[in-house]
Order: C-alpha cells, then structure tokens, then sequence
C-alpha cells in the first residue's frame, strides 16, 4: 500500500465513522444485546441469568402473545390495504392540471404533519359515541354508529380507519412517482386507443410500481409497531377486551411495567423476524410485478 | 475585537471569583427529590421542601462549619416507571417519592435503599405510625419506604339528586342492598312516547325498548371512575392475595363483588352505559360525571372535596363509609387505603442527606402541614387538635376512621401487582360487558396470575440464593 493510498483509506474511513460508529453503538450493539437478553432473565435493575430458550418456549405459550400478534396483522393488513388505496387515488387525483393544485396537495398533506398523539387525541373525540362527529354525522345518514372505541367489536377497526389520516406521506411518494411516468407513454397509449383504466393499469401501475412496493414495504414495518393511537385512545390494557392490545404495547408493558425485560427482548426479536420474513416475501414477490424501467 | 473579549472575560472570573471568595460558608450538599404530584398536592410539598432548605440555611448561618443541605424538588411524571430507569442506568435521584403498591417490585428488584439501620440510628419509633401504614413501606423483612400522605375512599353522594328522586339527602345508604334500590330511583330517562312526546321517567324501565328511551341520570355506575376495579371482591369480603404465593382471584366473596358489578349492565344496558359514559368530560373539570350530576353515587378518595369545591362550588354533597353487603355487617367501613411513600434509590448519591430529608418530612408537624395542604391526612396514631380544626374537608374524621378500621385494604405487596392489575382490568372490561361470567373470568385470572407468580417467586428464590 503506498501513502497515497494509505492516507486515502484513512480519510474514507474517518468520513465513513459517524455512520459506522452510529450503526454500532445505536443498532447493532441494541440487536446483539437484546438477543443476548433473550436468553436470560433480565430485570433492567440486576445483572442477566442464563435460562436459555425458556423465554421463546413460554412466548409460544403464552395466549396474549398471539392475541397481540394477532391484533397486529389485523392492523398491518388494515392500515397497509387501505393506506396503499387511499393515497394512490389521492395521488391520481393530486396529479391532474387543475387550477390552484398546489393548494389541494398541501391540504391533503397537513394532516400527516401532525404528530401522532395530538392525532390521536382528536380521533379520540370524533370517534365519541355520544358527541363523536362521525356518530353525528352517521345519525344524519339515518345509521346509529357503534361506540366506536369502547366497543370491542369496531375499536380496531376504528384504529385502522384513522391510520389513513397519515397517507399524506406516501401520497406524495406517489405524486413523485407519478410525475416521473414519461408523457411519451400516455400519447403512445392515447393513440392506441386506450381508455382511463387502460392506460392505468397498463401504463401508470407498472410504471409506478417500484414506489408502491416501497410504500407497502415501508407500510408493513409501520403497521407491525403501531403503538401510539392504542396507547393513547384506549390505555395500555389494549381496552376494551384487550382488542387493540398491538404486539408492541403488549412488549411495553411486559419490559416496562413488569420488568421482564428478557422477555420483552424475546418478543422484540420474533417481531424482528416477523418483518424480516415479510419484507423478503415482499421483495421475492416484488420480482414478479415490479419493473425497472430505467 | 479579540483583546476585549479576553478582557470582558478575565473581568467576568474575577468578579465570579471574588463572589466565592468573600463567603465564608460552607457549599450547600444538594440533593434531588422527585416528586409525582403537580396541582395543589405539588405546592403542599413545595412549602416542606422550602421550609427544610431554610431551616438548612438557618443551621449554616449558626454554624459556620455546617455545610446545609439543599433540596432540589424536580416533578416527575410516570415516576413508578422513570424512577426505575433512572436507577438502572445509575443515576437516581437522591430521594423519590412514589406509591405504596410499588414498593415490593422495586424491593423485588434491589431497586431501593433499606431503610432498617439509618431508622434504628435515628431512633425511630414504629407505633408513632399507624401500622396499617407503616405495613406498605415493609416487605420481606426490611423497611423500603416511609409512609407520607395516605389517602381513603368513601362513598360521596349528590344531595340535590337525593331530594329530586324522593330519598332524605342526610341518610346514605349502609348496605349494598338499600345501595342498589337508591340507584333504580336515582336512575332517569327521557323516554321518547309513541305520539313523539318525551318525558322523563326513572327506574331501570327494562320494559321500554332502548330506541325510545335515553338514560339522562344515573345512580350509581361501578365503572365511574373505574380507578379501583380490581377491588370490588374486597367490599363483599373478598382479597386478591393471601401470604406472598397465593392468588385468590376467585374466591366465592370475589364472585359474588363482580356479579353484582354485572347487576349494573344487566340492569341499564351494556350500550346504554357505554354511550352514556362517552358523554362524560375529563374528571379534572365541571364535566365529571359526579360534579356535573349524571352519576348521582360514586366511589371516591379524600381529594374529591377539593375537585368540588374547584369545579362545582356550592354543590350539595357528603361521604359516608361505602356499604357493606346486608348479611355481612362486619364488613362496614371496607376501603382502599393505600399512601404516597418516600424512597431511597440504589445507588442515590447522598443517602445520609436523603435520609435527613426524609427523618425530616417524618415529623408530626412536616406531615400535618403536608397532608392540609394536600387535603388528605397523616399516616400518624396522633392528630393535633389544630389539624382537625384547620381541615377543610367536612369529612375528614370519617376518611381517617375507614382507614384505620379493620376492613381498610391495600393493593396486594406483590411483585407480580402490574400484570395482576392489567389482568384484573380486562376482567373487569369482559364482565362489565357482560362478554363472560364473573366466575369465568375471575378464573381465568386466577389460574394466569398464580403461574405469573409462581415464576416470579422462582426467579426472586433463585436471585436471593445467589
């Protein structure tokens, strides 16, 4: 190695060491610690014993386990199909040459500015079954709305509904997306003959779909840690019937209320499997319907 | 530019300097304390907190060799769980204040300073303290925690509401049974007749369908405000732990508890209740269902009077002990009867100062002015005459009678408290609903908390052996 190349090694790397010394000390020493935890009986406040997998073994037992879990596909599955619909049409629509666009774009993006436990806190009054907005405005219709959140029967799908209050960022991933598709293609399809859902399905869609395989990617690990509307709306108990109980609360409680923080580290690494599983099925299935054009 | 900076600057140490340099005194000790309460429960520890620094710098001017203790009252909010992190990641506060039920999981876990030797040092004298009180700061043998400000539960009742459905607003009830036929008459609707007309009516008019009547009054909801629904088997003679391995969830005087708890949706209607409820605002406001007149009965602590006379003032109201069931007579004055405890944590790094803050506040005086600024009352066998005389609660002789009565209970010294609190939660959740049977889901939780504890139990052998 002569000194140039010497001097360069070392330039790269201290312009690479405050990612690589950040990658180290917030990720990869959490990841091996946690894995390490999961083996022991860990307290927080005393040194960790060995117990081997008994953790995993009693996580498989253990019905709250799978009632979060659960709870949480439900929520992913939710909040990932309805998120994707709702902020691809919203992109289609934020996408044509209307007067005063710009204005529509912000407003459909306001509200994802919002932080989730303010959000939270509003959804929780128009979700009111008393006084709620949407229970007002149901009983207009002539529909007499559930009580929402103290039902257990709609209190989850009361969380995924408002999960689309937040499509605002992947709507304007999309937008981008959208205004990427060359015009070229719609005139070549125009002049095909192609109709709106021709030119959607056979032009936008494949064109798009990178980005959608990013946002359902990027949706997937969102759902899998919801935690925050529960928390807020309805209390740690995952109330009422611990129908909103979501994997991530479930592991709050444990590691932070009950001290099993080896436990907790034991939940935290499936859940880590969990996404890693489904991201590589997302990607293995991405293969198929995904086209990179450029 | 850069010599007048310099200049500016020596000036600014000099004169820093020739402050440090002219006072004789010794530096102060500081100290941090947490505190849980804000409002007017915060400001009560504010005056003993600076009344203690005075005192400190009163003992320094006296003594030019005393170096005075200065306490640093800082607020924290969720402090059971921020108090533990703190002391797992080695920096505490010196001294803490938290609730009684966590004592045992922080014991449990080393988290805290054994008081024992520096109480015996001081000379400390037990039966100075009521025992019942003094019983939540001490588990396994040794001595967590100092009990400050208890707190008592009572049965406040609307007097207005009283007279308007024909009962004496002076006579509460005394057993659950004469409870129970209060709250039918204390229940109204506005009932929507076939010719459009409404009118109000009450009783539990379970003959009306619901689409035509709307409950506008209710006498008395078991989940309003909810916070003790893990303690209802205990006012018909039931517990939750027995010794330090025994769950005893469903226990027949527990099933009996929450089957009448279930009496209350059977009898209004589980969707009437739950539309009802959303209709109530926050309990810190003129909306609480108790202060705006919907609930008329309610299970309540020593605080209300102050959330009364903040957000209803000129409301007519009284406590009484809560009733007792009718073939049970020795289960009068039943309450909860839990306290706020001062805590040394592990590793806090002035335990000597700590202490003198606690031996401090400890002091009959200290506590009678910290539990009348906190409206509450002092974990102490003596009261001064003054005390109750400046009291400003109507009832607080009664609320200090229940706790110290015989059936006064406290929340189980477990480690396993917060999964057994969770657990009885969602029961409580499933039986409200009517989703299950009482006896159903009091097993359930049985069977769940005995393995919890069993495991932890094996894991606090298994540490202890080490």
């Amino acid at each position: 190695m002569t000194s140039l190349e010497r001097s360069n090694l070392r330039n790269g790397l201290m312009f690479c060491a405050p990612w690589l010394i950040g990658l180290t000390v917030f990720l990869i020493y959490p990841l091996v610690a946690a894995f390490y935890y999961s083996l022991c009986d860990y307290s927080v406040l005393l040194p960790p014993v060995f117990i081997g997998l008994d953790n995993y073994v009693d996580l498989m037992k253990d019905p709250l386990f799978w009632k979060s879990l659960y709870n949480t596909a439900y929520f992913a599955v939710g909040s990932v199909g309805l998120g994707v619909i709702m902020s691809l049409t919203l992109a289609l629509f934020l996408n044509s040459k209307v007067k005063g666009i710009a204005l529509y774009r912000t407003l459909f993006f306001l509200p994802s500015l919002m932080p989730v436990v303010a959000g939270s806190l509003l959804w929780l009054w128009m979700y009111n079954g008393e006084s709620g907005i949407i229970n007002n405005g149901l009983r207009a219709i002539g529909i007499h709305g559930p009580a929402w959140l103290a039902d257990p029967a709609w209190a989850k799908t009361a969380i995924v509904i408002m999960a689309v209050w937040g499509a605002g960022n992947a709507m304007v991933i999309y937008l981008a997306g959208l205004q990427d598709v060359p015009t070229s293609l719609y005139e070549a399809a125009l002049i095909d003959g192609a109709g709106f859902f021709q030119r959607l399905f056979n032009v936008t869609i494949p064109m798009i779909s990178p980005v959608i395989y990013f946002n359902v990617v990027m949706s997937i690990i969102g759902g899998f840690q919801a935690f925050t509307q529960a928390f807020i709306m309805t209390g740690s108990t995952g109330a009422p019937e611990r129908s909103t109980l979501f994997y991530v609360l479930n592991l709050y409680n444990v590691g932070f209320q009950d001290l099993r923080m080896g436990y907790a580290s034991a939940m935290a690494w499936v859940l880590f499997v969990i996404i890693l599983v489904l991201t590589f099925a997302a990607t293995k299935l991405s293969q198929r319907w995904v086209t990179y054009d450029r | 530019m850069m010599r007048r900076l310099i200049l500016s600057l020596a000036v600014a140490a000099l004169t820093l300097a020739g402050c440090s340099a002219n006072d004789h005194t010794q530096k102060p000790r500081h100290i941090t304390y947490w505190e849980k309460w804000t409002g007017f429960e915060g400001e009560a520890m504010d005056v003993v907190v600076d009344a203690f620094n005075a005192r400190e710098l009163e003992h320094a001017k006296a003594d030019p060799n005393y170096a005075p203790i200065e306490v640093e009252k800082v607020t924290i909010s969720a402090v059971e769980q921020k108090l533990l992190i703190a002391i797992a990641g080695g920096n505490p506060p010196d001294v803490a204040g938290n609730y009684s039920f966590f004592v045992a999981s922080y014991a449990d876990n080393g988290a805290l300073v054994d008081l024992g030797p520096m109480l015996a040092k001081a000379g400390f004298d037990r039966s100075v303290f009521i025992d019942h009180f003094m019983k939540l700061g001490e588990y396994r043998g040794k001595t967590w925690a100092i009990p400050i400000v208890p707190a008592s539960l009572a049965l406040h009742w609307n007097k207005r509401l009283f007279r308007e459905a024909g009962l004496d607003p002076e006579k509460p009830p005394t057993t659950i049974e004469e409870m129970d036929a209060m709250a039918a008459k204390l229940t109204k609707w506005e009932v929507t007749l076939p010719n459009g007309e409404k009118k109000i009516e009450s009783g539990y008019l379970t003959d009306v369908p619901a689409s035509q009547k709307r409950l506008i009054q209710a006498g008395f909801l078991p989940g309003e405000p909810g916070w003790w629904n893990y303690g209802w088997g205990y006012y018909f003679g039931g517990n939750l732990l027995q010794g330090q391995d025994k769950i005893t969830a469903d226990t027949p005087e527990n099933v009996r508890g929450f089957n009448w708890v279930a009496s209350y949706s059977k009898n209004l209607g589980i969707d009437v209740i739950k539309r009802f409820r959303s209709g109530f605002g926050n309990f810190s406001s003129p909306q609480n269902a108790f202060l705006s007149g919907k609930v008329a009965m309610v299970l309540q602590g020593v605080w209300m009077y102050n959330f009364i006379e903040k957000y209803a003032p000129g409301m007519q109201w009284a406590a009484a002990p809560f009733p007792y069931p009718a073939d049970h007579p020795e289960l009068a004055g039943t309450t909860n009867a839990d306290a706020d405890v001062l805590v040394i944590p592990k590793d806090s790094p002035h335990q000597a100062e700590a202490f003198e803050f606690i031996q401090y506040v400890m002091t009959q005086k200290n506590l009678e002015k910290l539990a009348l600024g906190q409206k509450k009352f002092t974990p102490l066998n003596n009261v001064s005459p003054e005390f109750w005389a400046a009291h400003p609660n109507p009832f607080i002789r009664m609320f200090r009678d229940v706790a110290v009565s015989k059936n006064a209970f406290s929340i189980p010294q477990t480690g396993v408290w917060n999964e057994y609190n969770r657990e009885m939660g969602n029961a409580v959740d499933l039986i409200q609903n009517l989703t299950v049977t009482p006896q159903k889901a009091l097993t359930d939780v049985q069977s769940k908390m005995q393995d919890s504890l069993d495991r932890d139990l094996r894991i606090v052998a298994r540490r202890e052996k080490k």
